[in-house]
């Protein structure tokens, strides 16, 4: 687990997620919450990668919907139980992750962001065409809602649960990861690849299985995601939507865990309060975008940790006079 | 299949592919300034088309002045952008300048949607309508334009870039920072030069398509991502490799859409696209020593 | 790292909202595309909706009763008119629900209306979403049956045999597609060429020179602004002669605008709102359509669309319903939603059962050719 730190922060997590849907005057904001703890899954996976490995994906998003169909289209069409499907689902998306990160992650950089980029845009360009398949553009209906042993979770609140446990596993699973010897690997792999290869780290191996682990985040997300709309449709999985998960994980702070889950919750939310301002929305979120990256370098985790610090340190200094 | 379709196809593939280049061009310049892609480069051409649209309808000038306008504005745009949000956070991570980036351009596009106008727009073509007929394939005057301009921009560029002492010390920058601040060359001012040429030839790029193409607040998008495919299968740095990755890409589209499948012919573009990548990393005009971003 | 969780359960405190009052009213919840791809279509609808609101609430209101439409944009995005669904019967608990814009965004809310047994009227076009019957589902646009019903039949009229297609690969394109491929066979034609465009491509000319190789009679484009425009450019420009038939999703004046002359000639079916002055005075939709007409146009000072009178047609069937039940509870509002017979709105005349959820038939439309620069019907 690496340090008593983590194991804090972990507990502090869960009795917040627990205790949070208590806490909330309307039954709507649950599903914002669930939303934003299937995308931080997913932004959690993809931080590992870019932040922790140094790689950049521009293609997430396939991930994410390819494990949405295959799960949807197992259950719905061939009766596959819903847990099945969604193992499927990451299964394939793993097996995809390791076959296109196989080539591409021998590339450097914006190249390698140019070949998920277009590993992507196929994969969205298939969605859309195979509609016999698919459902094509306008989407797959129908897909029964997470079930596992005759409970199905039916009530947003029992959904929320399962994502938040899931989402907690992910988080385990990474704190794990970067304090092992593997994450000390791929932290070294980030500063100098070359200087890696010189200590013995077989470079292309670490950093294929931690594009397949993330894959294998996006698909649970994926599954959660098709599972819990009852719908999909390619448009939630386009380039936008890998830009998205790109942003997400890069505001919240690529170089903590909790960054992913802050940056997926924040840019989830966001537009909930910006509603308000309806025309004026898009021109604010991209200020606040602007804004939060020229004063917060290390994203929201760091910035406004920072913003806390100093907070608490003049009023625990102004307690001390 | 006949040669006129041939022809159709190539004519068609290189009139959308100088688009792409146009796109990818302004990228190459900033990324050999800053080593940053700009991910607002597609709301540059978006700019061009849309204000000279609103120049030439709303303020009821003429094509040509407004056009003039929209180019001026957009690079007007341009710098604005590298002062207010570039320079501030001069030496920050490569990463945290595209985020930065990727927000200039949703503030650009809810801008113009406010403003402009949610709608498509055209404008009318600079000389003449009618196709000229060409060995069976049939060419509107307007695709020659583009393709003529797109040639005097990249000449434009060249002589810039290798007999004027701008360009020189920019070309400079591009290579070592370091040395060029040393021997007393600006490097701000030049990565702000860069952010002009750039909306400068992105303006361009989009008023010469409006007519073609017509325009819309989120034609960017589209734009933006072909274009940063066009500069990285061209080689990345190299501004006559991303012109000519547009065209490739544009042709090899149209050649999709013609031969193989309308529905795929994106996804043919890509996989070829992949396919050279794997090939060659470094893209096919592309030395291998860009690479060590 | 501690300090980042501090963030989280600030940035989740922050997520404290305003509480809704609920009140003497009847409260109707609308997901509308009012930006994004779709904005042409969903910002007419917006705009319809504040009108009819005020309108409504300066004659009495319903039932004596203050009508509050809550309007909730989903940027055609899915994920935000899930949410813009969501909010809307959980938090705002309307009693009934209109929209989503775009097919793909009302098949994306079904499951939630149905789930919470409260009616929503769409105001997309796919057969799908009343195909098959879903109790709580309704829909006011034409389907894309009638639209290509009606061409199939000018096309027939005309001796053609040949059909070629070229639809966009979106919502709209694949649902006429779907329709299309079915109808040509089944009344005798042959389709000799099935080709797609994306829905932000700039140049057609290939597909285009792909369907002058097959020697069609006739071509028939399926798709929305601004594709077909470059299209009607694109056959201007290969000079084909060959009659090209628009869609629907093409009725409104920016079509022609931007395709300029290239729109010379073109067919395509409207709905009578966009030709209301040529339709025969004793027609039942004509003064309610010159009314509809005059009134937006002099409050939002822009050329009125056909997609805004969707918007108008579901408001009023729901006022319909709720007057005739007397009542404006959900399950009231569908069951009574279900009975109506005979209402005139702008896009036809409704007559609503329990096997037809759509309640128009091909009628609704007519022929109309682009002369001038403007709309002539050639076919009632």
């Amino acid at each position: 687990m690496g340090g008593k730190q983590n194991i804090i922060s972990l507990a502090v997590f869960i009795v917040v997620a627990a205790g949070f849907p208590w806490i909330l005057p309307s039954e709507y904001y649950i599903s914002i919450l669930i939303l934003s703890g299937i995308t931080a899954i997913a932004v959690v996976g993809l931080n590992l990668l870019l932040g922790f490995a140094g790689q950049i994906s521009l293609g997430h998003a396939a991930f994410f919907g390819i494990s949405a169909y295959t799960s949807a289209i197992l259950t719905t069409n061939y009766g596959f139980p819903v847990l099945a499907g969604i193992i499927c689902g990451i299964f394939l998306s793993a097996i995809v992750a390791f076959l296109i990160g196989m080539p591409a992650l021998k590339l450097k950089a914006l190249s390698l962001a140019m070949a998920t980029l277009g590993f992507g845009l196929i994969v969205y360009i298939f969605m859309n065409e195979t509609i016999t398949l698919t459902g094509g553009p306008s989407g797959f209906v129908g897909i029964p809602r997470f079930n596992i042993m005759g409970y199905d979770f039916y009530s947003d609140l029992a959904y929320y649960y399962l994502v938040a446990s899931s989402l907690t596993v992910v988080i385990i699973i990474s704190l794990n990861l970067i304090n092992s010897r593997a994450g000390r690997a791929l932290k070294a792999i980030h500063s100098s690849e070359n200087a890696a290869r010189v200590m013995g780290i077989n470079v292309h191996r670490y950093k294929l299985f931690v594009f397949v682990l993330s894959a294998v985040f996006a698909a649970l997300a994926g599954g959660l995601y098709a599972h819990y709309l009852s719908f999909v449709a390619p448009s939630a999985f386009g380039f936008h939507a890998s830009l998205q998960l790109i942003v997400m994980a890069i505001l919240g702070g690529m170089s903590s865990v909790w960054g992913g889950v802050i940056g997926a919750l924040f840019l989830t939310s966001m537009p909930e309060f910006l509603r308000i301002y309806e025309e004026l929305e898009t021109i604010l979120y991209g200020l606040i975008l602007i804004l939060c990256m020229m004063f917060m370098p290390q994203g929201l985790a760091g910035g406004l940790g920072k913003l806390a610090g100093y907070v608490s340190g003049k009023l625990f200094r102004r307690g001390l006079k | 299949m006949d040669l006129g379709s041939i022809l159709q196809y190539l004519v068609s593939g290189l009139t959308v592919g100088s688009t792409y280049g146009l796109t990818a061009l302004g990228f190459t310049i900033i990324f050999n300034a800053t080593r940053v892609i700009n991910f607002a480069q597609g709301e540059f051409v978006m700019l061009g088309g849309m204000l000279a649209v609103f120049f030439a309808g709303a303020l009821n000038l003429g094509v040509f002045p407004a056009v003039l306008l929209a180019v001026s504005c957009t690079t007007l745009v341009g710098v604005c952008m590298e002062r207010l949000t570039i320079r501030p956070v001069q030496g920050a991570n490569v990463v945290n300048i595209i985020i930065i980036t990727i927000g200039v351009s949703i503030f650009i596009r809810g801008v113009v949607m406010l403003f402009l106008g949610k709608d498509t727009f055209s404008l009318p073509p600079f000389f003449g309508t009618e196709a000229l007929e060409f060995f069976g394939a049939m060419i509107i005057p307007q695709s020659i334009w583009i393709l003529l301009i797109t040639m005097l921009v990249l000449v434009g560029l060249r002589t810039y870039f290798n007999k004027t002492i701008f360009g020189k010390a920019m070309l400079a920058c591009s290579f070592e920072q370091k040395a060029a601040h040393l021997v007393g060359i600006s490097v701000d001012r030049m990565i702000m030069l860069s952010f002009a040429i750039s909306a400068l030839v992105g303006s361009i790029g989009g008023v010469i398509l409006t007519p073609i193409t017509l325009t819309s607040y989120d034609v960017g998008i589209m734009l933006g991502l072909k274009g940063f495919a066009a500069c990285i299968l061209g080689g990345l740095g190299n501004p006559f490799g991303a012109a000519a990755g547009g065209l490739i890409i544009g042709v090899l589209e149209s050649f999709g859409a013609g031969f193989i499948s309308s529905a795929y012919k994106d996804a043919f573009a890509f996989i070829i696209l992949l396919v050279i990548l794997f090939v060659k990393p470094s893209g096919i005009f592309g030395r291998a020593d860009i690479e060590r971003v | 790292m501690r300090k980042g969780l501090l963030v989280l359960v600030v940035m989740l405190a922050i997520l404290m909202p305003v509480k809704a009052s609920a009140g003497d009213t009847i409260k109707i919840g609308a997901v509308v595309s009012v930006t994004g791809p779709a904005s042409f279509l969903g910002e007419p609808e917006r705009n319809t909706l504040v009108m009819l609101q005020d309108q409504i609430n300066d004659s009495g209101g319903i039932l004596g009763k203050k009508l509050e439409i809550i309007i909730y944009d989903d940027e055609t995005e899915v994920n935000k008119a899930v949410l813009a669904a969501d909010r809307l019967i959980r938090r705002d608990r309307v009693q009934a629900g209109i929209g989503g814009t775009t097919s793909g965004n009302t098949l994306a809310i079904i499951s939630n209306f149905t789930r919470a047994e409260i009616p929503l009227v769409s105001m997309a076009a796919a057969e799908r979403i009343v195909d098959p019957v879903n109790p709580w589902i309704f829909k006011t646009p034409q389907s894309d049956r009638h639209a290509v019903t009606r061409i199939l039949d000018h096309a027939k009229d005309q001796g053609y045999k040949r059909i070629a297609i070229i639809t966009v690969s979106d919502g709209f394109g694949q649902a006429g597609r779907e329709v299309l491929r079915e109808l040509v066979p089944e009344m005798g034609l042959t389709m000799v060429s099935d080709e797609i465009y994306g829905p932000r491509d700039t140049d057609m000319t290939s597909q285009l020179t792909r369907i002058r190789n097959q020697n069609p009679d006739a071509i028939i484009c399926w798709g929305t602004n601004p594709g077909p425009a470059v299209i009607a450019r694109n056959r201007q420009q290969l000079r084909l002669d060959i009659p090209l038939y628009m869609s629907h999703g093409v009725a409104s004046r920016r079509f022609i605008e931007l395709a300029g002359n290239a729109s010379e000639g073109l067919l395509l079916p409207l709905g009578r709102l966009s030709v209301a002055e040529q339709i025969p005075d004793d027609h039942p939709q004509k003064q309610l359509l010159l009314d509809y007409i005059a009134d937006y146009e002099s409050r939002f000072n822009t050329p009125v669309s056909s997609f805004g009178g969707y918007a108008w047609d579901a408001m009023m069937l729901i006022k319909e319903a709720i007057e005739m039940g007397e009542s404006a509870e959900p399950q009231d509002i569908r069951d009574n939603l279900e009975k109506i017979q005979g209402f005139v709105g702008t896009g036809g005349i409704f007559n609503m059962s329990p096997e037809d959820h759509n309640g128009l038939d091909e009628t609704s439309f007519v022929m109309a050719r682009i002369v001038d620069q403007d709309w002539e019907i050639v076919s009632e």
